[in-house]
């Protein structure tokens, strides 16, 4: 059944706030893609990302009774599985590449292209988590700063703040590996 | 670094990382395991809860002239 994201009403809220698990239910069928789109965004991943989708869900349950009404839901959700997937990325290994299980375009040589993709990557993966989470958020995916500073419990200015550093420091490693962006 | 400066580099990373398809979904329906992850949820002890308890009872007895200011700061 597809329900509209839209028509949630302040009573369904109020019902998931009092811990109504059908009314969870359908908050759940409403936000389940949104909230995976979200986290895939962030993880790269969509085996990690469907994890952290029910961890997000799990997380948001428990916390049913701190849910403000008039705040809507979609945005808070959106911050719980923000957190979700930063705790996951901070128990991954730092200095790896970054999955990469979505297909990207073809452009050029394919083996050079390949191997700019792949430092590039890896670059990105070097960096200090806040800054590569900005970076991915508000760079790769164009995501409007007002809403990856509301995800990531900061300022608009500390997103253009961490996205400026995050570019800095991506140009620098890159350099040092033959790359001039 | 301004904004002209970045624009090869944002073109750089969008090419290393593709955005998100707009549309992605999961391959199966994540609800049952939530069910799952609630109801294990609910029937596991909370043992971190109950660490931190411990742990603040064996300081309050350790060195009791805490207590005052635990309370405080609580």
């Amino acid at each position: 059944m597809q329900i509209d994201a839209s028509s949630v009403s302040g009573d369904l809220l109020s019902r998931f706030r009092q811990g109504d698990i059908d009314a969870f239910e359908t908050l759940f069928r409403l936000h389940q893609r949104a909230v995976f789109g979200w986290i895939l965004r962030i993880v790269r991943s969509p085996a990690t990302a469907e994890e952290l989708t029910v961890e997000t869900f799990w997380r948001i349950y428990r916390a049913h009774a701190r849910l403000d009404p008039t705040r809507g839901f979609e945005g808070w959700a959106r911050r719980i599985a923000t957190h979700a997937a930063l705790d996951y990325l901070r128990t991954q290994r730092p200095e790896t590449e970054l999955p990469i299980d979505l297909p990207a375009p073809a452009r050029g040589d394919p083996a050079v292209a390949e191997e700019i993709r792949r430092k590039t990557a890896m670059a990105l993966g070097r960096l200090p988590l806040k800054l590569r989470v900005a970076a991915i958020l508000a760079v790769v995916e164009e995501r409007p700063q007002k809403e990856v500073a509301e995800a990531l419990g900061i300022s608009v200015g500390a997103v253009k703040l961490r996205v400026f550093r995050a570019l800095r420091l991506l140009r620098k490693d890159l350099a040092a590996q033959g790359i001039m962006p | 670094m301004n904004t002209h400066d970045q624009a090869p580099i944002k073109q750089l990373l969008q090419q290393a990382l593709p955005p998100v398809d707009e549309h992605a979904e999961p391959a199966s329906d994540l609800w049952p395991a939530v069910l799952r992850k609630i109801d294990a949820g609910m029937a596991a002890p909370p043992w971190l809860d109950w660490a931190l308890v411990a742990g603040l009872g064996v300081c309050a007895a350790a060195f009791p002239a805490w207590i005052p200011v635990l309370l405080y700061y609580l």
